[in-house]
């Protein structure tokens, strides 16, 4: 406890002199310590609560998650096993399908869509930026019916590819999230390149891609997840089939009737890649985020 | 090669490197202006061509503007747009508080800060279906932990879930627990505050409390309102949580195999988004649903506005 913590916290402006704090002083602070602390920790655990319900829950028998006991008599963790067979199985199958394939396809059309947006200079320029915004924040509902007439045409409604061909033509998102980042490579590099009789493309790929590696992992990351996560479309579109595991796993208390330790088994293995991938690329996330650039 | 690298120094080699330029551009745009087009353009114009008619994919009938006359009409409707309302006013501004609150307390903790904050965002990675059905899970009165917790403490829990006056508290209750989006965007600007403001104000002989008013608000408020915009904006698409837990609270009363009616307990969690995927997709009535799609629309594009005006950096040709 130094007296430079002095502006965060709540004391008095301490006066910087070679004296040690009074008495009275050194009291506040530890008063003020401990309660920020404990307030801290207690809506940590308070967070942390329901997943550990869930966890405990999950390992119980079937007989005991009927009640409201906390504590499980006997780990089954093997529920965890009983959970993830049949459709289950099939339904992480098709999550993974539907997140990779759009991902890859949403990453690859929209890089040079960003490209363009932050390199080039033309005419509409921020008029095109005005409407990625406008149909980032543009809610899927809207457009959904139309969409499903013309899909339902294709005989393609109950399967997942009307959720992943439009990944083809780019998303709005994925675009301004690179856009963001590309406009912060200094413009040196494409001049020199260029110089060097390196065409747009060439220069693209070679030079600027590699150096907006972290930004396009992210992208990949959110869009990702976003797919994992998405519970409106494969709802309308997918038959039982074609379920990802957020329809599934919404039916799930449903179909079990009243098996919560399944139940729990089940959430929690849906969450369980976020939560590893989110720990093993936290750098790249939390660059993801701060690029939405707020900073207005 | 000097007129390659600056196409505008030659007027007559600059009109055809113009044209290569726009060429060059419009094939960079063109997945996406392809995209534009299908996903954006088309559904827009048929969305309001639809509204005029009555179709159910089989049969197509144009009815004028009676769809827009029965959404006057639609209890239902105005039932969804005032549960989502409800949503907006109470859920946005509480989950700011709260998302501001522990982003502040974080401010305070050197030690173990990092841990914390990732407790604090670890509710929001969890998938929001997952989330919904293990926030119903541990609320329910029967069998779920935390009302027994409760009980040993000598109070009882609302029966959040199957309570129409408690079942939107209850979701917004699970907002709060996901507060972790903005808690990181608000603890972000909250650290780009300069210290020196700080430092100047104690020297001012300001308390913590004017500190916060005059240095840390007026230094946030960028963020903090480009939270609320984004947060009104998502909000008003709410439609996964509200579905699930009325989905996973219903199971409990209901026979397996019954469609349970929207918004159970007592339409009390149906939103608008979720009327409008009821009448489109499961009751088929295409051109209606298309009439509540341009409303939505309409909302949705208002705050939208509103945020470009408000933060015009968004679209600024430099990084910041």
């Amino acid at each position: 406890m130094t007296t430079t913590t002095a502006p965060a916290t709540g004391t008095r402006p301490a006066p910087r002199t070679r004296h040690r704090p009074s008495r009275r002083t050194r009291t506040r602070r530890a008063l003020y310590w401990t309660a920020v602390h404990s307030t801290a920790i207690a809506l940590a655990l308070m967070f942390l609560a329901p997943l550990a319900f869930m966890l405990l829950t999950a390992v119980m028998t079937d007989r005991q998650a009927l009640t409201s006991s906390f504590w499980p008599h006997t780990w089954n963790w093997d529920n965890f096993h009983r959970a993830f067979t049949g459709d289950m199985v099939r339904w992480t199958l098709n999550s993974v399908l539907y997140a990779s394939v759009t991902t890859l396809l949403v990453v690859t059309s929209s890089i040079p869509v960003a490209y363009a947006l932050a390199r080039f200079r033309f005419r509409g320029r921020s008029t095109a930026l005005v409407l990625v915004i406008a149909t980032m924040m543009l809610p899927p509902q809207v457009t959904m019916v139309p969409l499903y007439i013309v899909w339902s045409r294709f005989h393609l409604t109950g399967t997942l590819w009307p959720l992943i061909l439009p990944g083809l033509f780019g998303d709005a998102f994925s675009i301004f999230l690179l856009r963001q980042f590309l406009v912060s490579i200094p413009g040196e590099y494409a001049d020199a390149a260029r110089v060097d009789g390196c065409g747009e493309l060439r220069t693209m790929l070679r030079v600027v891609l590699p150096m907006a590696r972290p930004a396009i992992a992210a992208v990949a990351l959110f869009q990702f997840f976003y797919c994992w996560n998405d519970y409106f479309g494969p709802l309308v579109y997918a038959n039982p089939d074609h379920w990802t595991l957020a329809v599934g796993v919404a039916s799930f208390r449903a179909a079990h009737h009243v098996e919560w330790n399944l139940t729990m088994a089940a959430t929690l293995l849906t969450t369980l890649p976020v939560i590893t991938v989110f720990f093993l690329a936290q750098r790249v996330f939390v660059q993801g985020v701060t690029l939405t650039g707020v900073k207005g | 090669m000097t007129a390659l690298t600056a196409p505008r120094a030659a007027a007559g080699a600059g009109t055809r490197a113009r044209r290569r330029n726009r060429l060059r551009v419009l094939a960079f745009l063109s997945p996406w202006l392809v995209g534009l087009g299908l996903f954006f353009g088309y559904p827009l114009a048929a969305t309001l061509y639809f509204s005029f008619t009555r179709y159910d994919l089989f049969t197509l009938k144009y009815v004028g503007f009676a769809n827009y006359r029965f959404l006057l009409h639609d209890t239902d409707a105005w039932r969804a747009m005032k549960n989502t309302m409800w949503l907006v006013a109470v859920m946005v501004p509480l989950r700011l508080l709260f998302g501001l609150g522990i982003a502040q307390l974080l401010t305070q903790i050197k030690r173990g800060g990092s841990l914390l904050r990732s407790v604090f965002y670890l509710p929001y990675l969890i998938p929001p279906v997952s989330a919904t059905v293990a926030f119903v899970f541990v609320t329910n009165p029967g069998t779920g932990p935390f009302p027994a917790l409760t009980r040993h403490l000598g109070f009882a829990l609302p029966d959040f879930f199957n309570d129409p006056s408690w079942s939107r508290p209850g979701l917004t209750l699970m907002g709060l627990w996901a507060v972790g989006d903005l808690m990181i965007l608000l603890l972000a600007a909250l650290l780009d505050v300069p210290r020196s403001l700080y430092e100047a104000a104690v020297l001012d002989g300001a308390n913590a409390w004017q500190r916060f008013r005059y240095v840390t608000l007026p230094s946030i408020s960028p963020v903090l309102a480009f939270c609320a915009v984004t947060g009104v904006i998502q909000t008003l698409q709410y439609f996964t949580q509200a579905m699930v837990a009325a989905k996973v609270a219903a199971g409990q009363a209901d026979t397996p195999g019954t469609q349970v009616a929207p918004g159970y307990p007592d339409g009390s969690t149906l939103t608008f988004p979720q009327w409008l995927y009821d009448e489109g997709f499961r009751q088929f009535n295409m051109g209606y649903a298309c009439v509540l799609a341009l409303a939505m629309f309409a909302v949705g594009m208002l705050f939208t506005l509103f945020l470009l005006r408000r933060f015009r950096a968004f679209t600024s040709q430099e990084a910041r």
